[in-house]
């Protein structure tokens, strides 16, 4: 119940998100998320994709660094609040959130947030006790 | 101009210099070739024996030693007497991390002092002088050697040492400092605070000895106007003394080599050869009236020119360039010696690929090193934190290999130029020569 997401290490200048974006594009892959954690010199791209291992190889072509990271995908409805009771439960459960970040889709009505915790089974498991529903990566590859 | 501090000796006739050059040479030579195996070796190798130099002219016959012999010979090897003698050492960077160290007796320490108090007499030094010092102390040379001389001179001496801005200003307005002695881009950073805070009135400064670094005439000019004084450049090296190998007047048109102690030589730095006054080269010292640590022929990789016409200030000795360059890859960066070779290893202890590339810019006047490393597979991490984490262990190691700061910045893999024969590892886009 863990999604792949794909970290990969890009220096903080101009054109470097372009040049990311052309290599999806040129091998046609799709992303379905995006989120960036930068220093002055450099950053992390977090992508969520619809083919992880044809993104590695990808990648590894074109000399990224990279790495990949199972997280975990949530789906929360699209209304206000929706979120608060998810971080209420991991704070409740003493579960460190990392990072976290949304993204939604045209074919549900739902919001999806990415949580990147220390310990994925623990959280796992009071999310889905507690109703919450999480998707995997084949999933994701349908949205 | 009727400023010096010995001038019997700073104005002697070529003729008088000579021959205290001749007699100190042959001195020293036998000195060394009796206490320092490592040199007589050397010498026996080239097939000389003291004998053989009987003057200055006979100095090309003497073998060179250059800073890898230094290394080599660390610590003691070319100790010339018995550690009972010295009373000092100073230090500065060799090239693969281990320093070189050199020796002092009191004597030597004396003759040093002497050296720098002719540098801040012909800036205009007198015992009224209030002489900041804000050069490093301890095993940098600036600072005890320019101490040395303000004492010699008489002048009241500030020993700041380095850094805290804050508090040379307030030392320099308060007790009213008239001749600064400092790295010429410290000096242009004190320029810049001074202004900024609105004292510039409230400074005696009226000269200012800089060295220990390269820089330009336009540098030199923005110091001179920005604080209202006349800017003296100063040379030397640890290995030969310190500062005050040579010294500037008021000329400012070159640097006057201290001949009494240090014999100074152009050659071709790739045959060796000597070349004649004038010609672009590989400016060599030969110490002869030091008794811890006389270095012969001893190559800087400074590149100078050597000039023996007549200064208008009086003075005898002979003239050399600022340094045009070096014929080596060390860099001075903060008047801190630098050589890629440290960084290299550096890198290899902490397990990175010794491929960087090291860019040297000065920016407000200051000096900054940046050394940029590919980011590898094994570095690289989800979080964030744990690559910082990664990265300031790389400075710190940087910080205690090399003295100062260096900036690590992590660059995508494959952007720095793969070595095919010479590797471009250094970017120098100071513009100092």
């Amino acid at each position: 119940m863990t999604v792949k997401q794909i970290s990969v290490f890009v220096e903080n200048k101009p054109g470097q998100l372009a040049r990311f974006t052309k290599v999806l594009e040129k091998n046609r892959i799709d992303m379905r998320a995006l989120s960036i954690a930068e220093t002055p010199d450099f950053g992390i791209l977090r992508v969520i994709v619809d083919d992880p291992y044809k993104t590695a190889c990808v990648l590894k072509e074109e000399n990224y660094i990279f790495s990949i990271t199972p997280v975990l995908a949530a789906a929360v409805s699209d209304e206000p609040g929706s979120l608060v009771k998810i971080l209420d439960l991991l704070g409740e459960n003493n579960i460190n959130l990392e990072y976290t970040y949304a993204f939604i889709t045209r074919k549900k009505d739902l919001a999806y947030m990415i949580f990147r915790v220390e310990d994925n089974e623990k959280a796992k498991k009071v999310l889905t006790e507690n109703g919450i529903e999480l998707i995997c990566q084949s999933e994701i590859n349908e949205l | 101009m009727g400023n010096y501090f010995r001038p019997e000796i700073e104005c002697a006739s070529r003729e008088q210099i000579k021959a205290w050059q001749d007699e100190r040479l042959v001195k020293t030579v036998k000195h060394v070739y009796d206490n320092v195996p490592y040199y007589r070796n050397l010498m026996e190798q080239k097939g000389v024996t003291p004998g053989d130099i009987k003057s200055t002219e006979d100095l090309h016959k003497l073998p060179f030693l250059t800073k890898d012999d230094l290394r080599e010979a660390y610590p003691y090897g070319l100790l010339a007497v018995p550690l009972h003698d010295c009373v000092r050492i100073q230090s500065t960077s060799g090239t693969t991390g281990k320093r070189v160290v050199a020796f002092y007796t009191q004597h030597d320490i004396d003759l040093w002092d002497d050296c720098c108090a002719r540098a801040i007499v012909a800036a205009g030094g007198t015992a009224d002088d209030v002489v900041q010092v804000c050069y490093g102390y301890g095993l940098f040379t600036g600072g005890p050697g320019l101490n040395g001389g303000s004492h010699k001179v008489g002048s009241l001496t500030l020993p700041m040492s380095s850094g805290n801005t804050d508090r040379q200003i307030q030392f320099m307005t308060d007790l009213g400092a008239t001749i600064l002695c400092c790295t010429p881009s410290y000096a242009a950073y004190l320029a810049e605070s001074i202004l900024e805070r609105g004292l510039r009135d409230k400074i005696k400064l009226k000269a200012g000895i800089f060295g220990a670094e390269a820089w330009s005439e336009e540098m030199r000019q923005d110091i001179q106007n920005k604080l209202g004084i006349k800017a003296y450049d100063i040379y030397g090296l640890t290995e030969i003394s310190g500062p005050g190998v040579s010294f500037e007047c008021s000329e400012q048109t070159g640097m006057h080599v201290n001949e009494d102690h240090f014999i100074a030589e152009i050659i071709n730095p790739v045959t060796g050869e000597v070349l004649p006054d004038g010609e672009k080269g590989e400016l060599v010292f030969t110490s002869i009236t030091k008794q811890a640590f006389p270095l012969l022929r001893y190559r800087t990789r400074d590149i100078c020119v050597l000039n023996r016409e007549k200064c208008s200030c009086g003075r005898t000795h002979v003239k050399m360039s600022k340094p045009m360059g070096r014929s080596d890859d060390m860099l001075i960066v903060k008047g801190v010696n630098v050589f890629p070779s440290q960084i290299e290893t550096v890198l290899l202890n902490k397990g990175y690929p010794a491929n960087y590339q090291i860019i040297v810019s000065r920016v407000n006047n200051s000096d900054r090193l940046e050394v940029q490393v590919e980011m590898t597979p094994e570095m690289f991490s989800d979080n964030l934190s744990e690559i910082s984490n990664r990265e300031k262990e790389l400075v710190e190691a940087m910080k205690a290999m090399l003295g100062i700061y260096a900036e690590v910045r992590l660059v995508a893999p494959k952007t720095i130029a793969r070595s095919e024969g010479k590797a471009v590892r250094v970017i120098d886009n100071r513009k100092l020569y």
